[in-house]
């Protein structure tokens, strides 16, 4: 006989209670023979990256889902042609008890088409304590029957029947659940992170569950990114709106929309920055420290600020507040792999400009890195966008939401300048200022900006600011 | 000793029975190892003595149950990620400290684990299915603890010392000449219970070792940072005498349990063991040690590997024969087949089960309880099946 049959591995759940987990790669092609225990594929759950064990010894007849996948445990991700005398699982017979063997056919309830399953059944969710209750009873057992239990070795195993009905009594009506919003600790987590009530948040999930995607859409905040792959069609490339771009998107409009936004301009002669920047290089006390021309600008944002507090504060609609921040957490607009992100420096008006360089530093690096925290993306209070990395002079930037200044800072460049009544080449710099018309007068903001410049063409303005 | 001179503490400064080892047990801070890393048997004056029945055929034996337990913890782990198994505390890299330890065991001597000694629980006449189906999520406890002389295992930290050394007291009140022994980890010595228990078994002098395999993790947190004294030196500040031995070497493993054994037999009471091993492997199927393990110091424990290190002994004592690694293949094999079977074919508990092992004894309480949750299950129109617990 070497008839075979099909078998599937569903996803099981590899830590205590997770619901899903992502195919990282397959260590195998379709057609492949496997032994039992070979490592097949590789997959990251919410707590580790695990490699997958085959249960089965046969030949790979198909990989359900492509890596990359986010897969719900409990679903098919690979099915193996086996021999059927060797259906066992893989293991050999028990050798304790009265010798005879399981017969493992007998044990499942075979599916339509002679499809057995193994895994996690797919009936049981997982909950925070691992498998809970079955939330929905479809009147039929799903579960695999067991043929007759051999006894193994404990006294106490003596089952009556042969095969054992999936009951109902595994399931919970809803009215027992608690009056706590279902969810699982890491969805309450992001639900934290994300300030999002979950009391607020309809479930879609089994039983009313709420699931990662409910706070996630609730709260409008990117997905942990998934890369699926753009659709590519001809003259046009159709790339799914998700991410760090659904969240820029939204950031965007809600800014845009809800602040009244009013830009400045300035251009102003900075060679005595440049000077000065030249100097504090070679300085040797600043040896080691990363000095450019943002170091210098982001130091005057944060003295000019002092006289001008407007710029840094709040309007908290909600509570029908202005909130005027005495710190300054200055936001760094940064172009990342995943996007644009604002993360920023907490205290910075503290900070020595050794301390900002190094903050400045660290902050870019991180970002760049793709590490930085969500605790450095918020409770930004103020930003500087750096376009002229870009070479380029002026924008309008939009406010970073929930703050009321932003400051672009153009490129340096020789531009002819008026000194003294005659024309000479100078560097110079546009400097391009947001700012919300709710929370700064437009007395306010051009001052602000003014003190600025002040400080840029001339640093030793500073003397007069502090 | 400024502390009540009459009080049963002191005693243990006293020579006589069972005292005499008392000073020469301390190893002083050193590592007590009988065969090198590199398989070469080290000679000591003071524990040789110990293992000196230890032939061929036993140090076979040893390599054989090593071997073996490696392969369930392979096994298991391969189950848990099929989805067999809801979770599995693997042991790997502590073979000789669970084997070292539970062979140098009697009986009718009651041994108190943690859970993570599915070696000691093999060695000790466990079934295979009985140590899986608590990993299953099937039963509650493995098997019957007054059958194999073996508590079931102890999830809460450190617990288990508590009730080992109120077993030993028990033992004391008895007359009874059995010893007692508790494992647990590094981090369960920073846990209240263990240092509530070595006060207690000190007081009593109560027959109790304390077997701590330190294996350098309490999950994430390094051994480093939880004390800043050798664990071995924990217990002296109780009045317990303590032992530190290299956790990867089965023979100094063997000669420490012994040693303690039999002091506690003798009515020379508490004792404390440091193994010294490592985790080389995660907490638990659910932890992924990258993200706070140096690889650099898995790769130098791997290095002191115990298997590795008694098959060199056994090589050189050219004692390796095909047909001792056919067996202890053979034997491996088998087990894993056997635990794979059994797990599989276990049968699921029904939801009545849970009602039936709260007393020993009939209890209208409990009755009613389960009478009502059968009203309840009846309730969806389905039979309601007493399952095989």
């Amino acid at each position: 006989m070497t008839a075979t049959m099909i078998k599937e591995f569903r996803l099981p759940d590899l830590g205590e209670g997770l619901t899903e987990s992502e195919i990282l790669s397959w260590k195998v092609a379709v057609g492949d023979t496997v032994t039992l225990n070979q490592v097949i594929a590789e997959v990251e759950t919410a707590k580790a990256v695990v490699e997958l064990p085959s249960p089965f010894a046969g030949t790979v007849a198909a990989l359900h889902e492509q890596p990359g996948t986010v897969v719900e445990v409990g679903k098919p991700i690979v099915s193996f042609e086996v021999d059927d005398a060797g259906s066992t699982n893989g293991g050999s017979a028990p050798s304790t008890g009265d010798g005879s063997a399981v017969e493992t056919s007998a044990k499942s309830a075979p599916a339509a088409g002679g499809v057995e399953a193994v895994g996690a059944p797919a009936k049981r969710e997982p909950n925070l304590v691992g498998y809970g209750a079955v939330v929905e009873h479809t009147g039929r057992p799903t579960r695999r029957a067991r043929g007759q239990v051999q006894e193994l070795g404990s006294a106490t195993v003596a089952p009556e029947t042969s095969v054992i009905p999936e009951s109902a009594a595994v399931a919970t009506p809803e009215a027992d659940v608690a009056e706590r919003p279902r969810s699982t600790p890491p969805v309450r987590k992001l639900a934290r992170d994300l300030g999002v009530d979950l009391q607020s948040v309809p479930g879609t999930g089994p039983g009313g569950l709420i699931t990662r995607e409910d706070v996630q859409n609730f709260s409008g905040a990117p997905k942990p990114a998934i890369e699926a792959p753009a659709t590519q069609g001809g003259r046009e490339t159709r790339t799914p709106i998700k991410g760090v771009r659904k969240f820029t998107a939204a950031a965007m409009v809600q800014s845009a929309f809800t602040a009244p936004h009013v830009t400045e301009f300035l251009t102003v002669d900075v060679t005595a920055t440049m000077d000065l920047l030249a100097r504090l290089k070679g300085n040797k006390s600043f040896e080691g420290y990363k000095l450019t021309p943002l170091t210098i600008a982001a130091k005057a944002v944060l003295v000019a600020l002092r006289n001008h507090p407007t710029l840094n504060s709040r309007w908290d609609e909600a509570n029908q507040e202005i909130v005027q921040f005495n710190y300054v957490n200055l936001g760094i607009a940064a172009a990342t792999p995943r996007g644009l992100t604002v993360p920023n420096i907490k205290d910075a008006d503290r900070l020595s400009l050794r301390e900002l360089s190094t903050a400045l530093t660290d902050l870019t690096d991180t970002a760049r890195a793709g590490k930085t925290s969500p605790s450095e993306l918020s409770g930004g209070t103020v930003s500087i966008t750096n376009i002229g990395v870009f070479g380029i002079d002026a924008g309008t930037p939009i406010l970073n939401p929930g703050e009321a200044a932003i400051v672009a800072l153009g490129a340096v460049r020789k531009a002819p300048w008026v000194v003294n009544d005659e024309l000479a080449v100078r560097q110079v710099m546009s400097l391009s200022l947001s700012f919300d018309h709710r929370l700064v007068d437009g007395e306010q903001g051009s001052r602000f900006l003014a003190d600025l410049g002040a400080i840029l063409s001339d640093p030793a303005m500073v003397m007069t600011m502090i | 000793m400024l502390t009540d001179q009459a009080g049963k503490g002191v005693h243990h400064d006293t020579p006589g029975p069972g005292h005499s080892a008392q000073n020469s047990l301390r190893t002083g801070g050193n590592l007590l190892q009988l065969v090198s890393p590199e398989g070469e048997r080290i000679s000591h004056p003071e524990f040789d003595v110990w293992v000196k029945d230890i032939g061929d055929e036993q140090l076979c034996s040893l390599y054989e149950d090593m071997t073996v337990i490696r392969r369930i913890d392979a096994e298991a782990t391969a189950l848990q990620r099929q989805g067999e198994l809801a979770l599995w505390p693997p042991l790997l890299g502590q073979e000789a400290a669970q084997i070292g330890s539970s062979r140098s065991l009697r009986d009718d001597d009651f041994v108190f684990p943690s859970y993570r000694e599915s070696g000691v629980a093999y060695v000790r006449g466990a079934h295979l299915s009985e140590i899986a189906r608590v990993w299953r999520g099937n039963a509650s406890y493995g098997w019957d603890p007054l059958r194999i002389n073996l508590a079931t295992p102890q999830i809460i930290i450190g617990s288990q010392s508590l009730h080992a050394t109120g077993y030993a007291m028990g033992v004391q009140l008895d007359g009874a000449n059995t010893a007692v022994l508790a494992y647990f980890g590094d981090g369960a010595t920073s846990e209240g219970d263990v240092n509530e228990a070595m006060v207690f078994a000190a007081s009593y002098q109560a027959p109790v070792v304390f077997f701590c395999q330190n294996n350098h993790w309490a999950i994430s947190e390094p051994v480093r940072i939880q004390s800043h004294v050798q664990l071995a030196d924990r217990p002296t500040g109780f009045g317990i005498p303590s032992m530190r031995v290299d956790g990867n070497d089965v023979l100094a493993v063997m000669a420490a349990t012994r040693v303690a054994l039999d002091r506690a037999r003798k009515g020379g009471g508490p004792t404390f063991i440091e193994a010294v091993t490592y985790r080389m492997g995660p907490h638990t199927t659910a932890d992924d040690p990258t993200r706070y393990r140096d690889p650099i110091e898995l790769e130098d424990w791997a290095a002191k590997d115990p298997i590795l290190r008694l098959r060199k002994l056994l090589e050189a004592k050219g004692l390796l024969t095909e047909d001792v690694e056919g067996r202890v293949k053979a034997k491996a094999d088998a087990v894993a087949a056997e635990l794979r079977a059994s797990c599989i074919d276990m049968p699921d508990p029904q939801p009545l089960d849970v009602f039936n092992h709260v007393y020993s004894t009939p209890n209208s309480w409990i009755e009613r309880q389960k009478d009502h949750y059968s009203r309840y299950l009846n309730n969806f129109n389905q039979p309601v099946e007493e399952g095989a617990l």
